[in-house]
């Protein structure tokens, strides 16, 4: 290369390198240089790479600890009591355990008092508290119900509710043997300077209310992020770790207290042309953001719900084909989500209620034996065509309750794999759309 | 960054390539053995038994340690030191490489690609790890002389009174480790990712637990930041146990240890990761292999009654044992040619033991000739530079430091 022929040289671990003698002296110079470099450098990648390092105290990241310190005895910082110390916490693994039992699956009907009204009035019922009791109160005393569904989620109103005949809703689930949950966020809030990203809203006081649910009955709390996807820049790095911070507290909230955490990283299904491999990659990343922000926040993952998005592409691009979601959907998870997590709940999100069916068997096909539950939290997928044939008349409650049944049945037999295809009782819905809806779901 | 730009260039094909390999290795049944001391480490071991080190030696060695012509039932890799990958089995009939007659029993040659530990200048007693410089030059030309997987060793240290370890050192060493999978696998190589957590110390198994679920959340959650494909890398940890220093009242019952492995890998390792690989880290022969068979016994067990087909732990757990399926082979061929058969049947019987370990279905007794001895070694790995601060944790009798003039190479 310079003139002079190139030597073999045998390197210091003996390996045999190719080396011209005049970069042999300039290595040898500068190999102390090097490695001073290399140890500023490292920090430097380090702190790039994770970059949640920004939120590591000095004091800890520059430990030089004295000598003299020997002989005091400092509980070690990473080592957190928190599992050992939380009475709830087997409890919690147990709930988490029996959610996520075999063929069952989450009733999620906790809507807000505002999304709950626009769809009732869809159907021509007013948005009143008594009809929005009635509404729950068809979906939570359907006959039959607690074969297929292991959980309910409810809104905070709905929680103190009872039947008409004044038996509180708790106590009807509990009947059921389905184990109440909570919404415990208070909705989306815009995050300024992006294109229409959100963080969710709620941690303030959330340990007082968890409280307060748990007194109430309910077992599981649920608070959903949303995270925009499209093929370039969303969602920015911005969003997804407030959206994971939060989650992350929510939960170690939600378990201080009793409450198992249904974490919901939601990818949510949006316009644009973006590809099925676009969306796995997105969801990946937040996952495994999402899972390494529960950790440094001492969440036990054995007590835990994850509630994530199947991987579709984009609402303009052409629907995938159920083995194509499938096989994404199972490669995203096997990525990133540990086996401690007892179960694995799939939001419906905007899938057509057949749709959501034969892609969750799918899954069961895709990987059979999973360490985690492949399993189903659905609202709209369980409860569109319930309201429909409802419509706020008494003469079509028990027609409603029906179809209520029949679509949480078909979803726990394709939770066993063994649904009939064909047999839908929803057959050939289109995709069930709704709009992000900002503001705050305190109401 | 340069290691995910790296990994987001592998082809279906690469990928492809490297997850048969994995899958390979990580299989029922089979294991690996960790044959990759460095010069001083093995030397240190070489002349604890009266032998001289040199080259010849070193060859010989390894000649016994791979030549059982079952080797292959019982072993799917066999982790190598750069320099034995040129080095010849001059009893084979055809003279071959050693490479190459590894891989004519179906024995994977893998290698080690690391240069040793460096303390970290902000924390003296924490490490880094060398190697970095030239590694994608020499993964190419080790995959040139057929290896087909890789090995690189990050160690954390445990120690309550100091504070150790600290966030930034399992930062530095996962970002290292992600960067040295991804150029791996953009040379074909699988590599196994090994972020060790030292046994030395006097703290719980409990802490142990906690502090290997940090590390491992680390390690994951930098693995994916820089998309490293996890289905053509494996695992290759401590198993949990409390430290060497700490009381033996309370120490708990080896169920219960095992118990504490599972929950913690269970709680950090994405079910893509094809297989789990314990060190033996200085537990006897006899110890490993029971611990490993206790392990996958506990493994087959469902974890939730409610949904009894699911799989507990979706990685093969095995084992990549380098003193555990040494140490007596070592003794009983002693440099001796005479001792070649015997030692050569010793190293079949230790990895066919730890191959039914892994089935968990070992049953004794065990063809350890070393019963009891402890095979704990301190300070393994430190070069000339280290400053091998004092403090808990270093046994008198057993300060071992490696101190050798060519400074670099260690385990």
């Amino acid at each position: 290369m310079m003139g002079k022929a190139p030597s073999l040289v045998t390197g210091l671990d003996g390996f045999r390198h190719v080396r011209s003698p005049r970069i042999q002296t300039m290595a040898n110079k500068k190999l102390k240089l090097c490695q001073a470099m290399k140890i500023f450098s490292s920090l430097l990648l380090a702190s790039l790479v994770t970059t949640c390092s920004a939120f590591v105290p000095l004091n800890q990241v520059l430990n030089v600890t004295p000598i003299k310190t020997r002989g005091r005895f400092t509980a070690l910082k990473m080592v957190s009591r928190a599992e050992k110390e939380n009475p709830y916490m087997e409890e919690l693994k147990a709930n988490a355990r029996k959610i996520g039992g075999r063929g069952r699956g989450i009733l999620a009907s906790d809507e807000s008092n505002a999304t709950t009204g626009k769809r009732l009035e869809a159907v021509g019922v007013e948005n009143t508290e008594e009809n929005r009791r009635k509404w729950r109160e068809l979906l939570y005393t359907a006959p039959g119900l607690g074969q297929y569904i292991s959980g309910a989620i409810m809104f905070d109103e709905t929680l103190y509710q009872k039947t008409a005949e004044g038996k509180p809703f708790v106590d009807v689930l509990a009947e059921q043997n389905i184990i109440p949950g909570i919404k415990v966020d208070t909705g989306l809030q815009n995050m300024f300077g992006t294109d229409g990203e959100t963080a969710t809203q709620g941690l303030d006081g959330l340990g007082d209310r968890c409280k307060a649910y748990y007194t109430q009955g309910a077992r599981f709390a649920k608070w959903r992020a949303v995270l925009k996807v499209d093929d370039r820049d969303l969602p920015s790095e911005k969003a997804i770790w407030e959206n994971a911070h939060a989650l992350a507290r929510y939960a170690a909230i939600a378990q201080e207290n009793g409450l198992v955490p249904i974490v919901e990283p939601e990818v949510t299904l949006g316009p644009g042309t973006y590809s099925i491999e676009r969306t796995a990659f997105i969801s990946e990343r937040v996952n495994s953001i999402v899972m390494n922000w529960l950790n440094r926040y001492d969440v036990v993952l054995d007590a835990i719900l994850l509630k994530p998005n199947m991987i579709l592409p984009g609402l303009d691009a052409p629907i995938a084909s159920k083995e194509e979601v499938a096989k994404y959907t199972v490669q995203v998870m096997k990525r990133s989500i540990p086996p401690a997590v007892p179960s694995i709940h799939f939001l419906s999100g905007g899938m057509g209620e057949e749709e959501a069916t034969l892609n969750l068997q799918q899954l069961q096909k895709e990987y059979p034996d999973s360490p985690w539950s492949l399993t189903f939290s659905y609202g709209r997928a369980l409860q569109s065509s319930t309201l429909k044939t409802w419509s706020g008349k008494q003469e079509n409650w028990k027609a409603a309750q029906d179809i209520l049944v029949k679509l949480a049945q078909a979803n726990s037999q394709a939770q066993l794999g063994q649904f009939v295809e064909g047999t839908h009782p929803s057959p050939g819905g289109g995709r069930i759309l709704q709009a992000l809806r900002l503001g705050g779901a305190g109401k | 960054m340069e290691a995910a730009k790296l990994a987001a260039q592998l082809t279906q094909h690469q990928k492809n390539a490297l997850e048969t390999i994995a899958n390979q290795m990580a299989r029922p049944g089979r294991g690996l053995l960790a044959a990759d001391e460095s010069v001083p480490t093995l030397g240190k071991r070489l002349v604890a038994a009266g032998l001289v080190n040199d080259e010849e030696m070193r060859r010989a060695y390894r000649e016994v340690l791979f030549s059982h012509p079952d080797l292959g039932e019982y072993l799917s890799g066999a982790i190598l030191f750069s320099e034995t990958l040129g080095q010849r089995a001059v009893k084979d009939a055809e003279g071959r490489l050693f490479p190459a007659l590894l891989q004519s029993k179906g024995v994977l040659p893998g290698v080690k690609v690391d240069l040793g530990l460096e303390p970290l200048d902000y924390s003296a007693r924490e490490t880094h790890t060398k190697g970095m410089n030239d590694l994608m030059e020499r993964c190419q030309e080790f995959y040139a002389q057929g290896a087909r997987f890789a090995k690189w060793r990050a160690v954390i240290r445990i120690d309550e009174a100091a504070n150790l370890p600290t966030r930034a050192c399992m930062q530095i060493n996962s970002a290292e480790l992600a960067r040295y999978a991804a150029i791996c696998q953009a040379c074909g190589l699988v590599p196994i990712v090994e972020p060790e957590i030292l046994i030395e110390g006097a703290h719980s198994a409990e802490t142990f637990a906690r502090v290997t679920e940090a590390a491992l959340s680390e390690v994951y959650y930098t693995l994916a930041q820089a998309k490293v494909f996890l289905e053509g890398t494996l695992l290759k940890p401590q198993m949990i146990m409390p430290g060497v220093d700490s009381p033996s009242e309370g120490r708990p019952r080896p169920e219960e240890a095992a118990r504490r492995t599972l929950e913690a890998l269970r709680r950090r390792v994405p079910p893509a990761v094809p297989g789990v690989v314990f060190l033996s880290g200085g537990q006897t022969e006899e110890q490993a292999t029971q611990n490993l068979n206790l392990i996958n016994q506990l493994a087959k067990q469902p974890a939730s009654s409610l949904r009894p087909s699911s799989t507990t732990c979706p990685w093969i757990l095995s084992f990549s044992f380098g003193r555990s399926l040494q140490a007596s082979v070592l003794a009983t061929w002693d440099g001796k040619d005479e001792n070649y058969e015997k030692a050569m049947e010793v190293a079949g019987a230790l990895a066919k033991a730890n191959a039914q370990a892994q089935l968990g279905e070992y049953q004794g007794p065990h063809p350890s000739v070393l019963k009891g001895q402890s095979l704990h070694e301190t300070n393994r790995g430190w070069g000339a530079s280290a400053r091998v601060g004092g403090g808990k944790g270093e046994s008198a009798a057993g300060a071992t430091a490696t101190v050798s003039p060519s400074g670099e190479t260690a385990a």
